[in-house]
């Protein structure tokens, strides 16, 4: 039995770390995650978790301390934002490298440079390099399910690296919605207990961990961490099926919309992906032929998969809540169009930069990309591939 | 076809707009409905305009966006008529609810020409009366549940009083007041 409830984004992710109930859990506050270790930390100042809650100083703590905490064998949750993600930076390296597959809830926010407490993507995109599994979420609903898989996929003995669960700040972590939520104890016997096979506190085989690395073994070491991060999308999928059986709900790598047999189509991060299927639904009512493919796993990423999910449409709009500064387009659309780049016939891609800051996001806005891509359609020309979605000139 | 109501709220930042409209949503999802509750952020400073938002539905909902053409308006705080175009958007067979001492006709002046419903509620006397402190929220609830139709009065009203059981577990004094507040705004709102 599902348990019906209506939660925000915020509350849901507390949830699932109150049901798995971590050995440790440093924190330090900011908008818009803020929530979440205010409210495990009412779990544990109540005694409805054993967890060591950590109050620290910073985020560079805060991961510096999850490092130390995962590499004593203590299963280890945080949560952050924006500038709270870019000053861990340092350590995702860290604790990546060092094989520690510590869960962390990132609620998107943008970077401040104007200062902005709204959502973007900017922030988990530029940890997208730092070496950890990113999952992104639509929802309440799958905010809640991506951080209960996403422990399970880390701890894998064949993955062991750390783990991003991202959704959308104040747009799906302050909005309470509709969730179904799965009993403790099928979530607890669904994550397991953590038991690595190397830990700091095992007087029986003692190991050393972040020693100096020479450039005899470096590129080896590297190479490892690379071919765990390989490995994700298998054992993501396992997972996922494991994950079916306990909550009926299915997840992929990636979801699609109506794409089967579209001829045009988004891609899409998070919360605009919900928005994006009203605006499907309506067009496909008036006979348009328009899907949606929307990014779960983001690190390892699926570009064979995504690429045959793809081939067939005549013109994609890949849309990027991050302005990369590459001047030729944000990092979504890098992947997306490299991805593409194998295929005998490409399909035509664009790219929006969109809701950057907050900036509302509504199904009329997402209505004209389609439109733009019937003329791009129509005129067989893809034209500038570096698009702004909606910015007042 | 889904039967979706949404609300806008107008409040000023300390009033309880935000939490009002997490209440309503409370209040519909205990009817079995889906919700979205959410607020509009901005820089957040008590006495500053704020807005909240609710979705309510018979099927799931999945719009990510503010609302822009709602069936209802709420204004927890009528110093804001002077200032927001609260009635942007307003559709025609909607409704705007108002917490003000005057009538329906007297505050029409500040709607721009809306064409639809005008609803008043003095929600500032029925706390005073019922709660004996001004908190708008309770009643104001009560005027909206009352003129929008979205949940029968008499199951709202029975989910509510084991809401405040709840929610004010340890202080059981205030629950009846919020209750008493609920029923004379249902009974007290004009203009429908």
């Amino acid at each position: 039995m599902t348990i019906r409830d209506r939660l925000s984004g915020n509350e849901a992710v507390a949830i699932a770390m109150k049901q798995i109930n971590p050995d440790v859990m440093p924190a330090f506050p900011i908008t818009p995650s803020t929530e979440i270790p205010q409210y495990f930390s009412q779990y544990v100042a109540n005694g409805e978790v054993d967890t060591v809650f950590i109050p620290v100083e910073s985020e560079h703590s805060a991961m510096s301390a999850c490092i130390g905490s995962e590499g004593a064998g203590a299963r280890t949750f945080t949560a952050t934002s924006s500038c709270g993600l870019a000053l861990m930076h340092e350590m995702l390296y860290v604790a990546s490298s060092s094989r520690l597959p510590i869960t962390l809830a990132c609620v998107n926010r943008a970077l401040t440079g104007p200062i902005n407490i709204n959502n973007d993507h900017s922030d988990s995109m530029g940890s997208r390099d730092a070496g950890w599994i990113q999952i992104y979420s639509e929802n309440n609903q799958e905010a809640y399910d991506n951080f209960i898989q996403a422990v399970k996929i880390a701890e894998h003995k064949d993955i062991m690296l750390p783990a991003m669960v991202c959704q959308d700040g104040f747009i799906t972590s302050h909005a309470v919605e509709n969730i179904e939520l799965i009993e403790d104890a099928k979530v607890k016997a669904f994550v397991g207990e953590y038991e690595p096979e190397d830990f700091l506190l095992n007087p029986n085989s003692p190991i050393a961990i972040g020693p100096y690395d020479t450039a005899s073994f470096y590129i080896e070491h590297k190479r490892q961490q690379a071919e765990a991060m390989i490995k994700v999308k298998e054992i993501a999928l396992e997972v996922a099926a494991e994950f079916e059986k306990i909550s009926g709900r299915k997840y992929g790598l990636f979801e699609t919309y109506e794409l089967e047999d579209a001829d045009t189509a988004l891609v899409i991060i998070n919360s605009t992906a919900g928005t994006a299927k009203d605006a499907i639904d309506k067009l496909r009512a008036e006979g348009k032929k328009v899907g949606l493919l929307k990014i779960r796993l983001f690190r390892p990423f699926p570009r064979e998969e995504i690429a045959e999910a793809l081939k067939h449409i005549k013109a994609i709009a890949v849309m990027d809540k991050c302005e990369g500064f590459s001047a030729a387009g944000g990092p979504l659309f890098a992947e997306v169009r490299s991805a593409l780049y194998d295929l005998n016939e490409k399909p035509m891609t664009v790219n929006y930069i969109y809701g950057l800051g907050g900036r509302d996001v509504r199904t009329t806005d997402i209505e004209s990309v389609y439109s733009d891509l019937d003329t791009i359609v129509e005129s067989g020309k893809a034209g500038d591939t570096y698009r702004y979605l909606g910015v007042r000139e | 076809m889904s039967k979706l109501t949404e609300i806008r709220w107008h409040g000023r930042g300390g009033q309880g707009a935000k939490t009002a409209s997490l209440l309503l949503a409370d209040a519909a999802f205990n009817t079995g409905q889906y919700v979205q509750g959410f607020p509009e952020y901005g820089p957040e400073r008590m006495g500053a305009p704020i807005t909240a938002y609710n979705r309510i539905s018979d099927t799931k909902i999945r719009v990510h966006s503010n609302i822009y053409e709602p069936d209802f308006v709420v204004v927890v705080d009528e110093t804001l008529l002077a200032s927001i175009d609260v009635t942007a958007g307003l559709k025609k067979s909607g409704a705007i609810i108002i917490n003000t001492p005057k009538t329906p006709d007297e505050v029409r002046k500040y709607l721009n020409g809306y064409e639809g419903s005008i609803c008043t509620i003095d929600a500032v006397s029925i706390s005073e009366k019922t709660l004996g402190k001004n908190f708008p929220n309770t009643p104001m609830l009560g005027a909206v549940v009352k003129v929008s139709g979205i949940m029968d009065p008499e199951q709202f009203l029975e989910d509510m009083k084991a809401s405040f059981a709840h929610k004010f577990a340890t202080k059981p004094q205030v629950i009846e007041g919020n209750v008493a507040a609920l029923k004379m705004a249902m009974q007290e709102v004009k203009g429908i």
